[in-house]
């Protein structure tokens, strides 16, 4: 039986994604589990998997269409199973251009992406023409790519890329012999060279520079302004001992391959999710008229991209060991990085923490990521004079600020929690018993 | 084939059809001892006498009134505009009776009239007198339109509309009754509500009709000299507009320019530029164009005129743009 794949609904507050990606095309076998396609968000680009397990029977949208939520995108069934000829769905590409510019490679750096498409070309090749690239200088207009209906559907129909056509209609339309010497290859000896981005000259001094807001950012702007306006906020700052925890890192590490080290931030994470265990009203969601109490203590780790950030979700923490909270982070950065990651790694966070540690930050606050009760936001773990019974001696102190939700708790049970972190953080062997 | 002109075309029409059936008759301002304004009727008076060509007064909504009336009662009348023009005074007649007694009675009426008509401008008859309101008249079910292009469209068409059962308005161009062209030997139809392919090329459609057709076929010719094959659609029926020729040209060639004498705005080509959009939208590969009647009443100076009304040059340049 052919199974319809639905757009999913990657955050609370998706209405539509764009379809990046096709990693599979029309004809080859897929298994339930398999990544499909890639698909970008208000916050990434994810990866989306097969719910099926056959032959990927028809796609029903263009790469760069924008699709909203539940909207059919793919056929999977059996290989000679007659399937509904659904009419190829055109969703209207809103910015195919721009994508490139700042969709759905948005948290790459230029350098990566240059490199990626390099890479991807070759092995595209065989199933996607790709179709030579405008080589203009001008700035990139906002809008869909001019292009006339007959070329659009040659390219629909051929797999060509219109906004790597370029078009020699007036105004730079791309017309149907555009699409067809793309097709035909007449200009490909033109080579990888030619994929590179136009560079982007900086203005003269002086005049301003008006940046449009990727996706990302605008999610982040629209997310905070929320949290600030909405979530009263109150802030409590505690100092931690860190030196046992320094000194045990040192010897877990001594055993452990470069590639598997176990930073401070992995204690912390560990650290916190005991401690929320404990404090089942911070790992909570502020709903109107009650307060949910999570089951599950599933920590966000914050983390810088391009252009913006995004909190990558452990599950389960309080459960897991170190070591593999240490991998599982490890891997959802790396993919954050890359502007890929899946649904799961970015959604369902009960708990969030910002650590700054690495940029040398004494103190900061966080803001609220909704709709979490509290964050914590870590300072760097640094050698210090310290008082010990009277005398001056170096020590290892950090220092962390917790930012609560008023609405669900209050000053001094987000002091508390902060001791009991500190129960963790000062005697990390209480995180391995 | 011989080769004749419109008038004559026109003329053989009627004269064959009034032979064949007696039912056939002629009413209109000057048809009969003058022979028509146009002399389409030269001899007729002579021929067949006063009870099958009336010289009527001059009063449109009478003629017009009186054929439908004829009509209604089994005559076959073939009522003579002067010029188009008059027909806005018969206007209730032309739209509001004749297309729609057959629908309204429940099919006890048919109205087989065929109302000739002579449009068009360019003779400097003053803009009362030159217009080209074809368009008005497409725009009612129940009244068809015909408008050949051809002396052998005009002789075809024309005895088909006799023969039909439906009220017909027959336009025939002011500027076109010289126009020679071949005509089979002997009787022959062509069906109303045919669109026909008159020039093949595979670069570019144009799509008009009357006067334009002639006007495009010149087009062509001076573009084929540059390599632009043009290929020419006459839809020669306004009502039932006969899309099927247009769009296989249009699907072939992906690019139009739309001609026709009467005014842009809610034109001909209007309407076919919509249907096109409609029915070819994955075909087009560039915007239509329509070159058309300049949106002011026609001038009577000559000059003025012939810059007003739409000329070779102008579709010539059209084309090329489309092409760009």
């Amino acid at each position: 039986m052919a199974e319809t794949i639905s757009m999913p609904k990657l955050g609370f507050d998706m209405a539509e994604g764009t379809l990046v990606r096709w990693v599979k095309n029309e004809g080859e076998n897929v298994n339930k589990g398999d990544v499909l396609a890639e698909i970008e968000t208000d916050k990434a680009t994810v990866e989306v998997e097969s719910s099926a397990s056959g032959v990927v029977r028809k796609l029903l949208v263009e790469e760069g269409s924008v699709v909203p939520i539940g909207e059919p995108i793919a056929i999977v069934g059996s290989a000679d199973e007659k399937i509904d000829d659904a009419p190829t769905k055109v969703v209207e590409p809103k910015t195919e251009k721009k994508t490139d510019e700042q969709g759905g490679v948005e948290l790459k750096t230029e350098k990566e992406e240059r490199s990626e498409t390099k890479e991807e070309k070759p092995a595209s090749q065989s199933q996607a023409v790709t179709a030579p690239v405008a080589q203009t200088e001008e700035p990139v207009e906002e809008g869909p790519v001019k292009a006339s209906p007959l070329a659009k559907k040659v390219a629909r129909d051929n797999k060509v890329d219109l906004a790597r056509v370029q078009g020699t209609g007036p105004g730079g339309r791309v017309v149907r012999k555009d699409v067809e010497a793309a097709l035909s290859g007449k200009t490909t000896d033109r080579g990888p060279q030619t994929m590179a981005p136009p560079t982007v000259s900086r203005p003269p001094s002086g005049e301003d520079e008006t940046i449009q807001l990727t996706k990302l950012r605008q999610a982040i702007a629209r997310r905070m302004t929320e949290s600030t306006t909405s979530v009263p906020h109150f802030y409590v700052t505690h100092e931690y001992k860190m030196d046992a925890l320094m000194a045990m890192r040192k010897q877990a590490n001594d055993f452990l391959p470069d590639n598997e080290k176990i930073s401070v931030n992995d204690f912390i994470i560990k650290a916190v999710a005991l401690a929320l265990r404990e404090f089942p009203n911070l790992n909570a969601s502020f709903a109107g008229d009650k307060v949910i109490r999570h089951g599950a203590v599933n920590v966000g780790i914050a983390v810088a991209v391009e252009g913006g950030l995004l909190t990558v979700v452990n599950r389960n923490t309080d459960q897991q060991s170190l070591r593999f909270i240490s991998a599982d982070v490890k891997r959802m950065v790396a993919g954050a990085r890359e502007g890929k990651v899946k649904p799961d790694d970015i959604q369902g966070s009960t708990f969030s923490i910002s650590n700054m540690g690495m940029f040398d930050v004494e103190n900061f606050a966080a803001i609220i990521n909704p709709p979490e009760a509290g964050i914590l936001a870590v300072g760097s773990a640094r050698e210090v004079p310290v008082v010990e019974n009277g005398e001056v001696k170096v020590g290892w102190r950090m220092k962390a600020t917790i930012s609560v939700d008023h609405r669900v708790s209050d000053g001094a049970e987000a002091a508390r929690f902060m001791q009991k972190l500190a129960e963790f953080l000062e005697n990390p062997v209480r995180m391995l018993v | 084939m011989a080769k004749i002109t419109m008038r004559e075309a026109i003329s053989q029409a009627i004269m064959e059809e009034m032979d064949r059936d007696p039912a056939v008759f002629i009413l209109g301002e000057e048809v009969g001892v003058w022979g028509g304004t146009y002399a389409v009727t030269k001899g007729f008076y002579d021929k067949y006498g006063p009870d099958r060509i009336k010289d009527t007064p001059i009063a449109e909504n009478a003629i017009i009134g009186a054929a439908i009336g004829a009509a209604m009662v089994g005559q076959r009348p073939i009522a003579e505009l002067m010029t188009i023009n008059f027909a806005f005074s018969a206007m209730d007649y032309i739209v509001n009776q004749a297309p729609k007694l057959h629908y309204m009675f429940g099919g006890q009426f048919q109205v087989p009239m065929v109302i000739r008509a002579v449009g068009g401008g360019g003779r400097q008859l003053g803009a009362t007198h030159s217009q080209t309101p074809d368009a008005i008249f497409a725009h009612f079910p129940g009244l068809k339109v015909v408008s050949p292009g051809t002396p052998e469209d005009a002789k075809g068409l024309l005895k088909s509309a006799i023969r039909s059962n439906d009220p017909i308005l027959f336009i025939e161009h002011a500027t076109m009754y010289q126009v020679r062209g071949e005509v089979p030997d002997g009787e022959y139809l062509i069906p109303i509500g045919k669109s026909k392919v008159q020039r093949e090329g595979k670069d570019i459609t144009i799509v008009t009709y009357s006067k334009g057709l002639e006007l495009s076929m010149k087009a062509a010719d001076e573009l084929t000299k540059e390599g632009i094959e043009v290929e020419v659609v006459d839809l020669r029926t306004l009502r039932p507009l006969d899309m099927e020729p247009v769009l296989e040209s249009f699907k072939k060639t992906n690019r139009a320019v739309l001609v026709e004498e009467g005014w842009k705005s809610y034109g001909v080509g209007s309407e076919v530029a919509s249907r096109i959009y409609e029915e070819a939208f994955d075909y087009v590969d560039a915007p239509i164009i329509r070159i058309a009647q300049k949106e002011v009443p026609l001038p009577y100076n000559r000059a003025l005129e012939q810059a007003a009304l739409p000329q070779v040059p102008d579709i010539v340049a059209a084309v090329k743009e489309v092409l760009k």
